[in-house]
């Protein structure tokens, strides 16, 4: 399974990163290097071995239908990039304008 | 001691060896005044002094702390200041530590050298021209240059281990669930642990036992009571059987480095320990597992750094282009490597053949184990690292870089505890004998450890 | 004749509904963060729904357990494991990148729903594939400031099941019967507000066309942006138009989101990439599986009120004057069935009661805008009045009079009678007197009624009921009037 420039640029759509073609096309290079090393999980006979590895096989705890919150020491205005009113504000999506 | 001169005397070691950003970088923040305020305060109080009174700490820089920014090495969060702290810092601080800085890391985790900071490499404090390894690669540094005696570092594949090796100091990572991770920006949930340096194994014990039990804001940590690890001191060896995994043995291992394995497993030996070959067949897909399933979690877990409600943003002309551009200028180059190669491993299509795969190929792992310790094996002794601290910049090969790991990432996909300690130099660069036990026995760990820190003594360094 | 109708000879349309509804919990369903809504922006936010660096999700057990009742409810099997995963994608309004959700293993499984029945008499069930928990995303506001958007994450991490049909509906009247049947019955276990218009209730429509007879399903696409069950109804109508003119035409339907245009009456297909996602699922690592023990599941099914279809049985067995239309809208919601059975136990008449429920009481709830569960008028005071009227303490005139006090004051009806004399009279002397004044004002009508017009009784009877406010007996007024006209 060898990824394309055309796998790349989707997956990068998939996570929001953008890439120059140059980039692009190294990640190819890269991404196929450490996949070949991969693939030889492919081979291994798995039998009845479960998916999830091991953690917390008795169960997620359950807490109570209670507060109170968890504090925050300061507000979204110490942290947020551009907050109005409360809000946090985004450049507006493009299906909106 | 009082609080006041140990934070004094760690801010004076931290200037002389240049722990700072122009120096060996070990140190990405610090507030020297809030460090003496709180100190002063400490020391003012009627209160019994806790057990780590006044003790300096240092904590990665992916562990949430009030008072200092928690950038995880990255400029996705450089001078991000969070708004609530990490359970294991609060539980540190609780006891009387006293955090005086945040080290510097390998971005989010990624790497096994810290060259992969965006804040520049830090430089191993014995050897300058060479990394502390990584991930935790400032809080290793921070204690081997004498700064602090407990630092606090992050594991997902050996970040704790590898560079406590490289450093010559104590690193261990406890069982999955030991201590909660609320607070440690997650790179890989499930293989993600907060482990402690030590100078000495005690130094170990008293961080792992100060902030390791029960969370409720961790649904992974457990319920399990937390032993007397410092108490381990005392107890002899006689009848404890210590496992030798042959996989960890490879013929092509330095054996400058199995020499000094094979010393350490003869003082076991000497201390009424029983050294038994054993088997882990499946150690030597460890690597394939981990860097499928350590990104593809990544993948997801660094989907949140998206310029919306903190940390960097750019760009600006539509939503689209912010995200791109925040991600693409906020991540180095190994993050977004694995964010894509975990993007695509559990893309449509591609699910069953990497993910699902790696996580069986995981269960096979943790099995092994669970085979071994069935037998009688009580603990297991291997090298914590094929190699000794490398040259800065020597490793530009990305799965090159990973093989570093192969020895540390198996107990991280089991989620079993393990530790490194030093037990000599080769060309006077430390080497770190690993010790990995069954879950929730640190206590049987930490009593090997103590004991062959005792009997190596002085060639423990040498 | 409508555009779908003139389309329904020759094809038919196949649906099936994602409901989404809010679970009726104080906290999230992952941290403990209120769930009220009217907070100012981002006030009901910590750590956790922030999705901040390093911050863990914790489950809400009362969210379980009423995604359990839901499920129950809907006959579902629910599962003894089941496992959250991560859906990943990006919008401002979902902090972590990703949803927190239920995939592969979800809370329940393999429920139905019966939605009325065929002509034959054959019940109409849908199956329901499966009943999931998620945590909701945040609310995005558009239209508040000029060229942003607003993010509000009040609303982020609040409880929410998703209940997803087979598509086993033909046509929107099926789709809105089963709309109706899924919010009675979550109605009835209490586990939701299911309020569309409040967004506590939400509804994704699949729908697909193919022509009448063929058994393969169509290609089918996604209506989103419906609020309100007339909207779904629309919606399906229109969006079936829409494939039907394709399938005619030779064309294919395109498997894609379609957004309902409340407005314009329309839909319009989405933009292509909002269609085109790779959720890449996988296990939530945060969050170990959700073990539920058989006690813990029996404890819930334990806990469960009458549901819709058994009540309705009930009532015809225990109710037998009562009838298909009757117990349909006293089965309507939960509370208003119970009022009536109340009343019915204290009066010992259900047909009287449910007669009194029907209108008297859904008409003053109407007028004063008022819900069962607040209304003034307590059942068993309803029930005693019953009784007055049956004992002969009171008219039915008078009885309506009482209970237009009672909704104003909610007083016992007893002591509305003696403070208002409205108690029936039945003694002669004023009876007599009142027919007296009667005929007095009334002289022709009395004449000819005396005369022999017995037509005019009603009439007269009329008159003293008025004079007496309603109290007189109409019985005794009868018997006087027919003595004073033999004499």
């Amino acid at each position: 399974m060898a990824v394309t420039v055309d796998d790349v640029r989707h997956i990068a759509a998939l996570a929001r990163i953008g890439l120059t073609d140059e980039r692009a096309t190294a990640l190819v290079g890269e991404l196929n290097t450490i996949l070949q090393h991969m693939d030889v999980l492919a081979k291994v006979d798995t039998g009845d071995a479960p998916e999830v590895g091991g953690i917390g096989a008795s169960g997620t705890p359950l807490r109570a239908d209670a507060g109170p919150p968890i504090p925050l020491a300061h507000s979204g205005e110490s942290f947020a990039p551009s907050m109005r009113d409360g809000f946090f504000l985004v450049p507006r999506l493009s299906t909106h304008e | 001691m009082n609080a006041a001169d140990a934070v004094r005397e760690s801010l004076e070691q931290a200037e002389s060896v240049g722990a700072g950003r122009d120096g060996l970088n070990i140190l990405l923040y610090q507030n020297d005044k809030q460090a003496h305020r709180e100190a002063a305060e400490l020391d003012a109080r009627d209160a019994t002094p806790g057990e780590l009174h006044g003790m300096p700490v240092v904590i990665k820089d992916n562990l949430a702390t009030l008072d200092l920014p928690t950038s995880c090495g990255s400029r996705i969060l450089e001078g991000y200041v969070s708004p609530y702290e990490a359970t294991a810092v609060r539980r540190l601080r609780d006891a009387g530590a006293i955090v005086i800085g945040k080290s510097n890391m390998d971005e989010f985790a990624m790497g096994s050298s810290t060259e992969n900071s965006a804040f520049g490499p830090t430089k191993h404090p014995l050897a300058p021209d060479r990394v502390p390894g990584g991930s935790s690669g400032g809080s290793a540094a921070a204690v081997a240059a004498g700064i602090v005696r407990i630092a606090l570092g992050s594991e997902t594949g050996g970040s704790v281990r590898q560079p406590a090796a490289f450093c010559g100091v104590v690193g261990v990572k406890p069982t999955y669930g030991r201590v909660s991770r609320y607070g440690l920006v997650a790179y890989a949930s499930s293989l993600d642990h907060v482990g402690v340096f030590g100078k000495t194994v005690d130094d170990a014990a008293l961080g792992l036992q100060t902030i390791a039990g029960l969370d409720p804001l961790d649904s992974t940590s457990a319920a399990e009571p937390v032993p007397d690890l410092r108490a381990a001191a005392t107890g002899g060896l006689t009848g404890v059987v210590i496992g030798r995994p042959k996989e960890f043995f490879p013929p092509d291992l330095d054996p400058r480095i199995r020499d000094r394995c094979d010393a350490a497993l003869e003082h076991f030996k000497r201390l009424g320990g029983e050294v038994r070959d054993v088997s882990l067949p499946h150690t030597t897909l460890a690597i394939e597992s981990y860097y499928i399933v350590a990104p593809a979690e990544a993948s997801s877990n660094l989907a949140r750094f998206d310029g919306v409600r903190y940390g960097l943003r750019l760009g600006g002309d539509g939503l689209d282009a912010m995200y791109e551009a925040t991600r693409s200028n906020g991540f180095g180059p190994e993050v977004t490597r694995r964010i894509l190669l975990g993007t695509y491993v559990l893309s449509a299509g591609y699910y069953d053949a990497y993910y699902r795969k790696a996580q069986q190929v995981r269960a096979l792992i943790s099995r092994d184990y669970a085979n071994v310790f069935a037998s009688g094996v009580h603990l297991l002794f291997t090298p914590t690292t094929p190699t000794t601290a490398f040259p800065i910049g020597s490793k530009s090969d990305p799965y090159e870089m990973y093989l570093s790991d192969i020895f540390t990432c198996t107990a991280n996909l089991a989620g079993i505890p393990a530790m490194s300690l030093p037990i000599g130099r080769v060309d006077g660069l430390p080497v770190g004998g690993q010790l990995m036990a069954n879950y929730f026995d640190e206590r049987q760990m930490f009593a090997a450890a103590f004991a062959l820190e005792r009997a190596l003594g002085e060639d423990a360094h040498r | 004749m409508s555009a779908e109708t003139q389309w329904s000879d020759r094809f038919e349309m196949v649906v099936g509904l994602e409901v989404h509804v809010q679970l009726k919990t104080a906290t999230k369903i992952f941290c403990r963060c209120s769930t009220d809504f009217g907070a100012p922006p981002n006030a009901n936010t910590c750590p956790v729904c922030l999705g901040l660096p390093g911050a863990l999700p914790v489950l809400n057990e009362h969210a379980v357990d009423l995604a359990m009742r839901a499920a129950l409810a809907l006959g579902c099997k629910v599962n003894a494991t089941s496992v959250f995963a991560r859906k990943n994608y990006f919008y401002p309004d979902l902090p972590k990148g990703y949803q927190i959700s239920q995939f592969d293993q979800p809370l329940a499984v393999d429920g139905c729903v019966q939605i009325g029945a065929r002509a034959d008499g054959s019940p109409i069930m849908i199956g329901v594939t499966r009943l999931h928990m998620e945590e909701d995303a945040g609310k995005s506001v558009h239209d508040r400031f000029p060229g942003a958007t607003a993010v509000d994450l009040n609303r982020a991490g609040v409880p929410l099941a998703e209940i997803v049909s087979e598509p086993e509906m033909r046509g929107s009247t099926e789709a809105v019967a089963y709309l109706h049947a899924v919010r009675q019955t979550l109605e009835y276990v209490a586990v939701s507000d299911v309020s569309m218009e409040e967004g506590s209730l939400r509804v994704d429509a699949n729908i697909s066309t193919r022509p009448r007879g063929e058994p393969k399903l169509g290609t089918k696409t996604e209506i989103k942006n419906l609020n309100s069950f007339s909207g779904v109804r629309r919606a399906l109508d229109a969006e079936f138009v829409r494939q039907c003119a394709i399938l005619d035409a030779g064309g294919r339907v395109e498997q894609q989101t379609i957004l309902w245009d409340e407005r314009a009456n329309e839909v319009r297909p989405a933009r292509s990439k909002e269609g085109s996602h790779d959720y890449r699922y996988f296990p939530e690592p945060d969050l170990p599986p959700l073990v539920l023990s058989l006690d813990h599941i029996d404890r819930i099914r334990a806990s469960m009120p009458e549901l819709p279809d058994a009540r309705r049985a009930r009532y015809s067995t225990d109710y037998p004057n009562l009838t298909p239309y009757d117990i349909e809208v006293l089965t309507a919601e939960p509370a208003l069935g119970t009022y009536f059975e109340q009343v019915a136990r204290a009066s010992d008449d259900g047909k009287a009661a449910a007669n009194w429920v029907l209108g008297e009481v859904l008409g003053a709830l109407k007028t004063t805008n008022q819900s069962i569960s607040h209304f003034t008028v307590r059942p068993a005071d309803l029930g005693a009045l019953v009784v007055l009227v049956r004992d002969g303490v009171v008219s039915h005139s008078a009885a309506k009079q009482i209970f237009g006090v009672m909704t104003r004051t909610g007083d016992p009806p007893a002591r509305i009678v003696e403070r208002e004399s409205l108690g029936k009279v039945t003694d002669d002397a004023s009876l007599i007197g009142w027919i007296d004044e009667a005929f007095a004002e009334h002289p022709e009508e009395s004449a000819r009624f005396v005369a022999g017009e017995r037509r005019l009784q009603g009439v007269l009877v009329g008159h003293v009921m008025k004079k007496s406010n309603g109290r007189a007996d109409p019985k005794r007024v009868n018997q006087l009037l027919l003595e004073r006209a033999a004499k």
